[in-house]
């Protein structure tokens, strides 16, 4: 691996650090499995190429794409509590329609932004090493998201939240609305997915409709290799286990795109990356079993 | 032996490996990169027209030119991240099979730093790779495979001179066939057919929207549809079943059961695209080529389809087709 290999997956790994760090509010902190983000990703990149190419301030666009997201998880929580339908139901419905959703706002399965005007045109012009500019600008949304998610996961509101998914008898007993919070939540775990949509749109210079394929696969991931080698504690470092997580994950592809040597083909690549990443999950319990063993041996 | 004469020979000996690194370092072999979005039949026809067009151009692949190969197995970030590796390894020439992998390449590599001949492209300029055909900057080219639709609606008519309804399946999903699809209507009237359209959105709906056309239309036409035509045998087969000729956009398509097709063959896309990388392998700006069609048109008959469905053909195209 070459280091514009290693910073291609640092950018990556970015973009997907937000879907990971919806999907640990879906899955994790509401409880709450939601596959609505294999539609949102490519919603907000929908939203956000459209209204680009159309003309529109692409701060704005992006902001609109946010907007998108949240209304699509808003649509998943509502069937959901409204209609007392399962989660994963609600959320695969709500994923399906997305897809003819997503063609209609496009008009096509394919808009490209290369050469368009994107939220990362400016960065053009700042004096960096061209190799680290993407990442920088990429790392600083990504690290004011978190802060912000943060701030409000440990704000009255957000424990309201947190209280929700962790026990919902006990929430409402304490006269927490319950429904209402799984409501804003998987509303703000879409747009935050939305948001990573419409980055990768903007910073890869296209938006097609085949692009949410697997997102939900690669935020769980994101997430429980975050999980498995941070063994987070705190609210703080879960959210920074799902970044690191997720770039370990692209880290974990790019691995697996020169695996040539090992007589290994291209289209051996999802095998290698999932042995790679099985390995980085199994890695940490593995340890702590052999330090278990030795402990009860020397104990003994 | 004395110390002296071990290190003559291990001098010797090094002299000799210098001599044989550079001698190869005079004439380096070509870097030659390909990328492909999905594991396809037509994809990979044309990656293997470009490694023998190549070939027949006087460069060998592990002889003249090492070939690096990805496939991103249909995920965009993959694709980007296999644009990074390139990037990286910096071959002389890379060549990018359909249209995520070529605007990945683009966005990743630029326009004029490593040349890049996109292949597989039905709209090269919707797709943003170039601002026209002819007139293009950078280090971009490449070849697109839009199928002939005004012929191959003339071929349709030429084969069922009786048939009124003509089935249309396609992915509205899919780029191709949407960019596709006004042509398809307006030469179809042309030549006197009411279109029927049928559109699922995934494989697993193809056979159910297959069954929608049964009794409704003459035949089926399957515009170059990257969904469809991975299924060409489940829609081949079920409209058989009920006697419903299918013409297909691509040739790849009658080998999978489809009767007839008239068009480029995906070997041919690849041989115009290995004429291309050739080209630029021996020097020429890539500015400096079109963006260009394959040049030869084939017939091709699926002959087990033809028996069941007990139709003639005319003489002029039995004498010219190709069979499966």
């Amino acid at each position: 691996m070459n280091l514009i290999q290693f910073m291609g997956a640092v950018e990556f790994g970015l973009i997907y650090g937000l879907v990971a760090m919806g999907v640990l509010l879906s899955f994790r902190i509401l409880d709450f499995p939601d596959l609505t983000v294999d539609g949102s990703f490519p919603l907000g990149a929908a939203v956000c190429a459209i209204l680009i190419v159309s003309g529109v301030n692409p701060w704005l666009a992006t902001f609109a794409a946010i907007l998108a997201g949240m209304l699509a998880g808003l649509t998943t929580a509502w069937i959901s509590v409204r209609w007392n339908i399962l989660h994963l139901l609600a959320s695969i419905l709500t994923m399906t329609a997305l897809y003819s959703i997503n063609l209609r706002i496009m008009g096509r399965p394919n808009i490209a932004l290369l050469g368009e005007k994107t939220i990362f045109t400016p960065i053009e012009y700042i004096e960096l090493p061209h190799l680290f500019k993407m990442s920088i600008a990429l790392g600083a949304v990504t690290i004011f998201i978190l802060v912000l998610l943060y701030m409000y996961l440990i704000s009255q509101k957000g424990l309201a939240m947190r209280a929700t998914g962790a026990n919902p008898r006990m929430a409402k007993a304490q006269g927490i609305a319950v429904n209402r919070q799984i409501l804003s939540g998987i509303s703000l775990s879409n747009g935050l997915v939305a948001l990573a949509g419409a980055l990768f749109a903007q910073s890869q210079g296209f938006a097609d409709v085949t692009l949410g394929v697997g997102t939900i696969i690669v935020g769980l991931a994101a997430v429980i290799v975050g999980e498995a080698i941070f063994n987070p504690r705190v609210i703080l470092a879960a959210l920074v286990a799902c970044i690191f997580g997720s770039i370990f994950y692209r880290l974990a592809v790019a691995l697996a795109l020169n695996a040539g040597f090992l007589g290994l083909q291209a289209s051996d690549l999802q095998l290698v990356t999932a042995i790679i990443v099985g390995f980085a999950m199994v890695t940490p319990k593995l340890r702590a079993k052999i330090l278990d063993f030795k402990a009860t041996r020397s104990g003994a | 032996m004395s110390k002296t004469n071990v290190l003559k020979q291990l001098l010797q000996t090094l002299s000799l490996l210098f001599a044989i690194v550079c001698q190869a370092s005079a004439n380096p072999p070509k870097k030659v990169a390909i990328t492909q979005f999905v594991e396809h039949v037509a994809a990979d026809a044309v990656r293997t027209g470009v490694l023998e067009e190549l070939k027949k151009k006087g460069f060998v692949e592990s002889e003249d030119m090492s070939v690096i190969f990805e496939n991103a197995q249909g995920s965009s970030a993959t694709a980007g991240q296999i644009a990074r590796k390139f990037l990286g390894i910096k071959p002389d020439v890379i060549v990018a099979i359909t249209t995520p992998s070529a605007q990945a390449m683009v966005k990743a590599i630029g326009m004029d730093s490593i040349p890049i001949v996109f292949t597989a492209v039905t709209d090269s300029i919707e797709a943003g790779l170039v601002s026209s055909l002819t007139d293009h900057k950078g280090k971009i080219t490449g070849v697109k495979d839009a199928p002939p639709i005004k012929e191959q609606m003339a071929f349709i008519r030429e084969i069922m001179p009786e048939a009124k309804t003509l089935g249309v399946l396609y992915n509205p999903g899919d780029t191709g066939s949407v960019a596709s699809l006004k042509t398809i209507q307006e030469q179809a009237q042309k030549n006197g057919f009411t279109v029927i359209e049928s559109t699922p959105i995934k494989s697993a709906d193809i056979k159910a929207a297959v069954l929608q056309l049964v009794g409704e239309v003459d035949a089926i036409y399957v515009p170059l549809d990257n969904t469809i035509v991975s299924a060409m045998d489940a829609v081949a087969s079920s409209a058989l079943k009920h006697n419903i000729p299918v013409f297909s956009a691509d040739s790849e398509s009658v080998k999978a059961g489809a009767l007839a097709c008239l068009g480029f063959s995906y070997e041919q896309v690849g041989y115009k695209t290995g004429e291309i990388v050739a080209e630029i392998l021996n020097g020429k700006d890539p500015s400096e080529i079109a963006i260009a069609s394959p040049s030869v048109m084939d017939i091709f008959i699926n002959k087990d389809a033809l028996e069941k469905l007990k139709i003639t053909l005319p003489e002029a195209i039995r004498a010219q087709a190709q069979y499966y």
